[in-house]
């Protein structure tokens, strides 16, 4: 199962960097959100796959029953779900800003910031 | 979208999501559940009601600004960690009370209240970005 | 629900109550967290934001203070959350290098706080700038204090966000271009460090940084080169080390000079606390195989840096190669590996937040005297316009330089000596040429904008009232005169930069801070 799971990520991580090597922010922008995917998926995996026992302590009982799944990794991706996700709608705005304020979402014609022919400091007085 | 039918349904649509995410906000208490997802559920119940009245009506029905409403949550969530403080424990450490409300006893903890300031958190921020989202598309 | 049976919780808690002097571990990132949320409150009376968020940075300043005098006197400190004890409760741990680097974190932070009072006008505080100051703050604190790796992650993830929202503070153009290229590539850079903790929970089954220091020395058939080799990277990333480097001079130049201080200053060092965190102290075989690759870094780092700056003419954009030119030097320390090579980038890496967040508020201050001008080409006659600032400004100019007699004279000769003493001549040369070149880089600036007769348009005598022209002046003043002070009495700050190196590479203190029970070797 765990193998299977490898191949999964490692399929998600190709795409995603795929994507991201693209010169076009909205494509670099899906390949983002696919990485978050990834990783996730990833730290699901490297927690180890169990049985679906809910982790949770029923009353009169003072531990876990045996074979419940790792409670870990299930709030670490909470975590980083919920990080990814505000990110995602962050950069979202922020391309589509871009896009409205520079007119372009192609990467290399993005020189505002740093223009092609910037004059070179003065040698003398 | 700014059907007839649409309309008529949101305002009851959206009322019964806003319960529901309290509901599904106490539940978190004991069960699954809890303050993200029920504020997920408030986001769409707002959105549902921009998307059928607009956006300027969804800011006047919430009143406040909703980044004050992720502000209060925020501050809601630290002091509940910070009460502990006070009684001499750890950070973030639960503190429970059992009063008596008519009759029946209801535990209370600051477990809760922090459930309830990240509850605010993210309707307060998420409802920003998703109203700054379907502002753009009035214009 | 009636109230639960007590269940014997003695073995999974923490049963001792902590010193009320341990929550000033915890108190620096809950303050500004509250302050934040307070300023976010207040939204509609931004004419109070100025006066609450000074004096939340004083009493952070306060707070890390008292830390700092408490961590060097009586050892590491740590608080886990919720009574639960470690490695299952997030620990929050203090040892002389977090509680040294939180602190003039702050102290820089309430500098670039007071200049913003003049510089941040009532548009761009509407924007949200103070709760976004606040919080990134938090951010950073909580990053320098956390024992728990996944915690750091989200410490990084806090003050990401709000660097995000300070950076396009404004919306202008050039602001959401710069924003874009420095959200996309600092994600990317985030989530390899996220990536590089799922591995390393997969390995280890743990979290907690002195758990994992504790394993790492029994643990067979790892794959701790790989991990050690994606945290190099993924901290790299953030600290804007070479081959990963193009975000910073992209964005830097963009936001408000405020804004450009404070990043400056902190954002990329919290990168190298990261490096030295985790790859000196918990991967220690790993990092003397990797000292190499970490030497070819450095000096391709400090070149490109050296050369970056001879090459702008936009003074902000030159203050951003300075602060890869310091990453440069900070890694050259790291790649030595000793003692006094940590030191010395300890030393360096505190010398820095205070001097580029003073360049970047002097350079501001400049800006200010002649009527926005950042081009030195257009810059002039800042020696008779104001002689006091420039004397400052040549203080400050010798320090980024490395040379007597402020900070960066000591940094430099402890990396130096700490090179040589590893047979490293190469690196040593290295880290003089490239302080030789932006010495050059820094008297060109100081001969142009300051002693060159003003070019066409007289720079006229500073709009600003009494009150401004106190607080543009104040923290650029005492910014300057705490690295001149570093400089002149160096003994204080080099026995603590030492303390917190040797602590790094001999971590059983902070191991014993979180686990006593445990005895180590």
């Amino acid at each position: 199962m765990e193998a299977l799971f490898c191949g999964l990520v490692g399929l998600f991580f190709s795409v995603a960097i795929y994507l991201m090597l693209s010169r076009h922010s909205v494509r670099m922008l899906l390949g983002v959100a696919i990485l978050g995917n990834a990783v996730n998926l990833l730290l699901f995996t490297s927690g180890r796959l169990t049985r679906e026992v809910p982790p949770i302590i029923s009353a009169g009982m003072d531990a876990l029953p045996s074979g419940a799944a790792n409670p870990l990794p299930q709030a670490l991706i909470l975590t980083a779900i919920v990080i990814s996700f505000s990110f995602f709608s962050f950069l979202l705005v922020l391309t589509y800003r871009a896009y409205q304020a520079l007119g372009t979402d192609n990467t290399d014609d993005m020189r505002l910031a740093e223009p092609k022919d910037e004059p070179m400091p003065p040698l003398g007085y | 979208m700014n059907t007839l039918i649409f309309r008529t349904v949101a305002p009851f649509l959206t009322a019964l999501m806003m319960m529901f995410s309290i509901f599904v906000l106490l539940r978190g208490h004991n069960e699954p559940g809890g303050g993200f997802i029920g504020g997920l559920i408030a986001v769409s119940a707002l959105a549902i009601y921009g998307i059928a009245y607009g956006v300027t009506a969804v800011r006047r029905a919430i009143w406040f600004h909703p980044l004050s409403i992720a502000g209060f949550g925020l501050a809601l969530s630290a002091i509940s960690g910070l009460l502990s403080m006070l009684a001499g424990v750890p950070f973030m450490t639960g503190l429970w009370i059992y009063p008596e409300l008519f009759g029946v006893q209801v535990p209370l903890a600051t477990v809760m209240s922090f459930d309830i300031g990240v509850y605010f958190v993210v309707l307060g921020s998420i409802t920003s970005i998703a109203l700054t989202l379907e502002e753009r598309d009035d214009d | 629900m009636a109230a639960p049976t007590p269940v014997d919780l003695s073995a999974a808690l923490v049963l001792t109550a902590p010193l009320p002097g341990d929550w000033l571990l915890i108190l620096p990132p809950v303050t500004m967290i509250l302050f934040g949320a307070v300023l976010m409150m207040l939204r509609n009376r931004i004419q109070w934001h100025g006066g609450i968020g000074v004096a939340g940075l004083a009493l952070l300043v306060l707070e890390t203070g008292l830390l700092l005098a408490r961590v060097a006197a009586g050892g590491p400190l740590t608080m886990t959350m919720g009574r639960w004890l470690p490695p299952f409760g997030i620990a929050f741990t203090a040892d002389v290098l977090g509680a040294l680097m939180a602190f003039v974190a702050s102290v820089a932070a309430l500098a670039a706080g007071i200049f913003a009072l003049v510089d941040i006008d009532s548009g761009a505080r509407r924007y949200g700038f103070f709760p976004f100051l606040m919080l990134l703050m938090a951010g950073v604190t909580g990053a320098f204090l956390t024992g728990d790796i996944f915690n750091l992650y989200v410490w990084f993830e806090v003050l990401l966000i709000s660097s995000f929202g300070l950076l396009v503070l404004g919306s202008e153009r050039e602001q959401i271009d710069g924003g874009l290229k420095y959200a996309i590539l600092n994600l990317v850079g985030t989530t390899l460090f996220l990536i590089t903790v799922g591995y390393l929970y997969g390995v280890f089954g743990t979290l907690n940084m002195a758990d994992i220091a504790l394993k790492v020395r029994t643990i067979e058939n790892a794959p701790l080169m790989t991990l050690s080799a994606l945290f190099l990277m993924a901290f790299a990333m953030k600290a804007a080390a070479f081959p990963v480097n193009f975000w910073l001079p992209a964005s830097y130049h963009t936001p408000r000079i405020t804004v450009s201080a404070i990043f400056g200053g902190l954002l990329t060092k919290v990168g190298v606390y990261a490096l030295l965190r985790v790859v000196v102290m918990l991967f220690p075989l790993q990092r003397e195989e990797l000292s190499t690759v970490i030497a070819v870094v450095a000096i391709l780092t400090m070149v490109i840096a050296a050369l970056g700056m001879l090459a702008q003419d936009d003074l902000r954009r030159m203050a951003g190669f300075a602060v890869i030119l310091g990453i440069g030097n900070v890694l050259a320390g790291i790649a030595t590996g000793t003692t006094a090579g940590i030191s010395g980038a300890v030393l360096y890496a505190l010398h820095s937040m205070l001097t580029m967040t003073a360049l970047y508020l002097i350079i501001g201050r400049a800006a200010l005297l002649s009527g926005g001008e950042w081009r030195l080409s257009g810059l002039g006659g800042l020696y008779a316009a104001a002689p006091g600032f420039a004397f400052l400004s040549l203080i400050l100019f010798l320090a980024v330089s490395g040379l007597p007699p402020a900070s960066g004279l000591w940094p430099k000769v402890s990396l130096v000596k700490a090179a040589l003493d590893v047979g490293a001549w190469w690196l040593a040369g290295a880290i003089l040429v490239s302080g030789f070149l932006s010495t050059i880089a820094l008297a060109r600036v100081f001969l142009l904008a300051y002693w060159r007769p003003a070019p066409e348009r007289v720079p006229g005598k500073s709009t600003l009232g009494r009150r401004d022209q106190w607080r543009v002046n104040l923290p650029v003043a005492v910014l300057v005169l705490v690295s001149l002070g570093f400089g002149l009495l160096p003994e204080q700050p080099m026995s603590l930069t030492q303390s917190a190196a040797s602590s790094l590479l001999e971590p059983s203190a902070y191991i014993r801070s979180v686990f006593p029970q445990k005895v180590t070797p």
